[in-house]
């Protein structure tokens, strides 16, 4: 009680607009997907029709087919090599070239898109690599295993670290002790992070358009050059589907952390 | 040898995947742009050359080499029209920023000061959008603000305006929508330091006679100053090599120069100056971006 | 190398076998350093089986340093750490029959109690069974019966340090470190603790060394205490011993209450030594401890040995071992409840307390500010150290 007179008026006024604000732009779009209307902005009853021209758009269809294999591969890819990152950052002490190894991992996070792309773009043109599928998921990969490392990081950096020396005072070695001690306690930042590189995979269009072939189009670029032609309502049918599916993967992970861990430990943010 | 030191010698192994990784997909390639920013277009497949040929021994190399040349950043100093899309990207971005700060920090004010079971579900809220799709959330803008659209019909409704006004293609578009997709990367970092921060200093300040203003100001702000940095950074860095925001919703009369990388490269075809213009953004960024590094290593090694 | 591990294995699971006078524990000269920090600084110890030893000091004092080196988490930089006359200052943590139990219990969160008494037990390779019942033992050993599955975070503190202690004891470690066991407990929980930890250690015959900044706690509960200051171990002593005879000012005043005087040996006569104080005049002390080699000496007294007296009484009889008498006024009085201590500025300059038990609910004769009184105490109960 005492900490809620701690806020002011001011304070709530601002958190209400700021969530009004972060939230209507989507609810809006959601309730037009419904709409029956061709026009966008008319409101024409409600209406599952642009969904069946989704279903009926093969191009689109495929696009998302592309994008969702990218994201789980690359997610899961990164998860993978982030957490070995944070391992290595958090555990490792001092080793040569961690300077330039956290420094490569924490650049990406806010490196522009255009030169990420650009780059792995002429890498990829240099090794003559076929461009497709596998250079759009390594592209991801090196962009969302930086997202992984950071959050399983900072999970390590508030972990106890008197669990992992008892566990090894009660007869662990090193390795045993991580994977019996360590590992299951930070399965929910890992768990978040797989999740955060899903969605960041997922929702990439400059990478993807960089790094990407001819004929393999992942679902941004398809709704982004659709986009710049004018509102179309099967947009936004497909941008809510794309939303349903996050939630559902938001709602799926945060249950698995909260029954694999009773300490009520909420999923890292980035 | 420490406790610590036990750990290390495994845990130092995980580092060869994810070093060799970043190497070869991060650090390597810019080596790529820097050789390809020294070449010239060519109407061919890479459509530049010189083209580095291993095989053609090393007097073909040295010939190669030989045509390297400055030309694409002389282009890029001299031409007004790259000049102008750095110096706008640069203004936006400062603007962009401050924007956020202005109205991020009472958000995450407001947040830290939530009792703290709705913390965790305000800092949820504040998640999610970021988790949503980036091109779908500027998309529903451009539902919003396009000529019929939803904000027009409600200010014609409420009799605000006479006939519909024009918001796609403006700056003012362009500013809204960075502001909406960069707002969560402002108010995490400033939550995260103002929620860490002892209740007790704001109380202690008011015991000692400072009213509500001077103690935002001589306690609160300055012991937020870490979560301003990281939350400035965290935005200002992307901000200013943005692509999809200005090119959806600003006009097209001038251009950001992520938007002019991506016309050389897509449009024109012109690889080298493309990559001229992302080797000199990297330079422009390159201050902020060390900066960036160093606060972020701070932040979470030392614990 | 490979044998001795072995050998270490092997010795953890059977009471170690020593020879009649050899210690369990050997540290021999152990050095650590943190960069150019010296933690510990040529500590040499010997520890017996069945010991309870506390090792005692301000933070900072290296003595957690030294517990960490038994446990194997820091190796040391110089000297030999023999355990059952095997040296194992390089062995690692998993490698040693030595369990600790931390000062923040270290208990692993994603497992139930029973998890987390039975993880070293399934670590040693131990067949199921043994291990139910083994861990049934511990949650009897520690009246813990019923909350096996529970989870760390559903228990209160002190059960949480019941479980962190079961988990530590399971193994049946030679040696059990404790690393201020009881500082996460309030007061009346920690004062039970301690006494079910001495009872349990006297029941298993275990050797317990622990660590711990709290003078009492370590008096109450140690046979033996190590006092370290600055890395050194600067005296090793019973509790008794520790407190009556500190071998040092510094430890004097580390260890309980005391009155200090500073003076200059006068005379000695084999016997009885007779020093001028500046802040109290002269003093006899019966001191046969003290080389008396060094001129400054200082005359130490704790306050429950000083015995005040009103000074028109005149004081107590002259008998027996000879008696300093101070002359002063009561400066000021401090109620404690089981004691009041009074502060005596005396008329030689110095200041001196007596702490004087509350033996009778209404003390009439309880002494008040501003009164004349006669401080003093025998020339058997204070010790003299050097400066």
């Amino acid at each position: 009680m005492r900490k809620l007179a701690r806020l002011s008026r001011f304070n709530v006024a601002s958190l209400a607009l700021g969530l009004a604000f972060l939230y209507l732009p989507i609810l809006i779009l959601v309730i037009y997907s419904f709409n029956a209307s061709r026009l966008v902005t008319v409101w024409g009853g409600w209406s599952l029709r642009w969904y069946r021209e989704f279903f009926n758009d093969g191009a689109m269809i495929e696009a998302a087919w592309m994008s969702l294999r990218v994201a789980v591969a690359s997610a899961s890819i990164a998860t993978v090599l982030g957490t070995l990152a944070a391992v290595a950052l958090s555990r490792g002490e001092g080793f040569r070239g961690r300077t330039l190894f956290s420094g490569m991992l924490y650049a990406p996070l806010v490196m522009p898109e255009v030169i990420t792309g650009l780059s792995l773009l002429l890498l990829f043109v240099a090794l003559n690599a076929e461009r497709g599928f596998w250079t759009v998921t390594i592209a991801h990969t090196t962009l969302t295993m930086c997202f992984v490392a950071v959050v399983v990081q900072s999970r390590l950096g508030s972990l106890d670290r008197s669990l992992e020396e008892a566990a090894m005072d009660l007869g662990c070695n090193p390795v045993r002790a991580f994977l019996l001690v360590t590992l299951p306690l930070i399965a929910p930042a890992i768990v978040a992070g797989w999740m955060l590189a899903f969605t960041l995979s997922l929702d990439d269009l400059v990478i993807a358009s960089f790094t990407t072939g001819p004929g393999s189009a992942t679902l941004p670029i398809r709704i982004y050059s659709e986009v710049r032609l004018g509102v179309k309502p099967e947009i936004n049918a497909i941008c809510t589907l794309v939303i349903g599916l996050i939630a559902i993967v938001i709602v799926i992970a945060s249950l698995a952390s909260k029954l694999s861990s009773s300490q009520g430990e909420s999923a890292a943010p980035l | 040898m420490s406790a610590r030191r036990i750990f290390a010698r495994p845990a130092r192994f995980a580092a060869i995947a994810p070093y060799l990784w970043m190497a070869l997909f991060f650090l390597v390639p810019f080596g790529f742009v820097l050789k390809i920013s020294l070449s010239q277009t060519a109407i061919a497949q890479p459509p530049y050359e010189p083209v580095f040929d291993l095989t053609a021994g090393w007097a073909a190399i040295k010939a190669a080499f030989g045509a390297l040349s400055i030309d694409n950043f002389k282009l890029l100093v001299s031409d007004d029209l790259y000049v102008f899309a750095y110096v706008r990207s640069l203004t936006v971005a400062i603007t962009a920023t401050a924007i956020l700060l202005v109205i991020g920090y009472p958000i995450a004010y407001g947040m830290a000061r939530l009792p703290t079971r709705w913390q965790a579900v305000a800092m949820v809220l504040v998640i999610v959008p970021f988790w949503t799709s980036f091109l779908i959330r500027i998309y529903a803008w451009i539902n919003i603000l396009q000529h019929d659209g939803l904000l027009n019909k409600i200010l014609l409704a409420l009799h605000l305006v006479s006939q519909p006004v024009v918001w796609l293609s403006t700056d003012s578009a362009m500013y809204l929508g960075i502001v909406y997709s960069y707002l969560p990367f402002m108010i995490l970092p400033l939550y995260a330091t103002l929620a860490k921060m002892e209740p007790a200093l704001e109380e202690a300040a008011a015991d000692l006679g400072a009213p509500p203003g001077a103690v935002f100001w001589l306690v609160t702000f300055p012991l937020s100053l870490p979560g301003v940095g990281a939350g400035v950074l965290l935005c200002f860095i992307p901000i200013v090599g943005e692509f999809v925001i200005p090119d959806l919703l600003a006009g097209s009369n001038s251009l950001m120069i992520g938007q002019t990388l991506w016309l050389e490269f897509f449009t024109n075809k012109d690889w080298p100056v493309a990559s001229a213009a992302a080797i000199i953004l990297l330079v422009v960024l390159l201050a902020p971006l060390l900066l960036y590094e160093r606060v972020q290593r701070r932040q979470l090694e030392e614990r | 190398m490979a044998d001795e591990r072995e050998g270490i294995k092997v010795a953890a699971a059977a009471k170690p076998h020593l020879a009649a006078d050899q210690p369990l524990l050997r540290i021999d000269g152990a050095v650590k350093d943190f960069g150019a920090f010296r933690a510990v600084d040529g500590v040499s110890l010997d520890i017996g089986a069945g010991e309870f030893f506390a090792l005692l000091g301000p933070s900072g004092c290296g003595k957690t340093t030294l517990l960490r080196m038994l446990a194997g988490f820091e190796a040391p930089d110089q000297g030999r750490i023999l355990l059952g006359g095997n040296d194992i200052a390089q062995a690692l943590p998993h490698e040693r029959p030595i369990n600790m139990m931390f000062q923040s219990y270290a208990l692993f969160p994603h497992l139930s109690v029973r998890d987390n008494i039975a993880f070293g037990l399934r670590r040693a390779g131990m067949a199921r069974g043994d291990i139910a019942a083994r861990v049934a033992e511990m949650v009897a050993l520690v009246k813990l019966e019923g909350m096996e599955k529970r989870k760390p975070d559903q228990l209160s503190g002190g059960q949480r340090q019941r479980v962190a202690l079961a988990r530590a004891l399971a193994r049946r470690p030679q040696l059990l470190l404790l690393d201020e066991p009881l500082a996460a407990l309030d007061k009346k929980l920690r004062e039970s603790t301690q006494a079910e930890l001495m009872e349990l250690q006297r029941r298993l015959g275990m050797t317990f060394i622990i660590v711990t900044h709290d003078q009492e706690e370590a008096m109450t509960m140690a046979t033996r205490i190590g006092v370290m200051d600055a890395g050194k171990l600067v005296q090793v002593a019973t509790p008794r011993q520790l407190y009556e005879a500190p071998r040092s000012r510094w430890i004097a005043q580390f260890v309980g209450d005391i009155n200090l005087f500073e003076g200059e040996l006068q005379s000695y006569d084999g016997h009885r030594l007779t020093i001028v104080t500046r802040d109290a005049g002269p003093l006899v002390v019966v001191e046969p401890r003290v080389p008396v080699g060094k001129a400054k000496l200082s005359v130490a007294i704790r306050p429950e040995k000083v015995k005040l007296s009103r000074r028109e009484s005149g004081g107590h009889a002259d008998q027996g071992p000879a008696i300093n008498r101070l002359e002063g006024t009561v400066s000021d009085v401090c109620y404690l409840g089981g004691s009041t201590t009074y502060t005596v500025k005396l008329d030689a300059g110095g200041t001196v307390q007596s702490a004087i038990a509350n033996t009778v609910r209404r003390d009439a004769d309880a002494y008040g500010v501003n009164q004349r009184v006669v401080a003093w105490f025998t020339s058997n109960d204070c010790v003299v150290l050097e400066q």
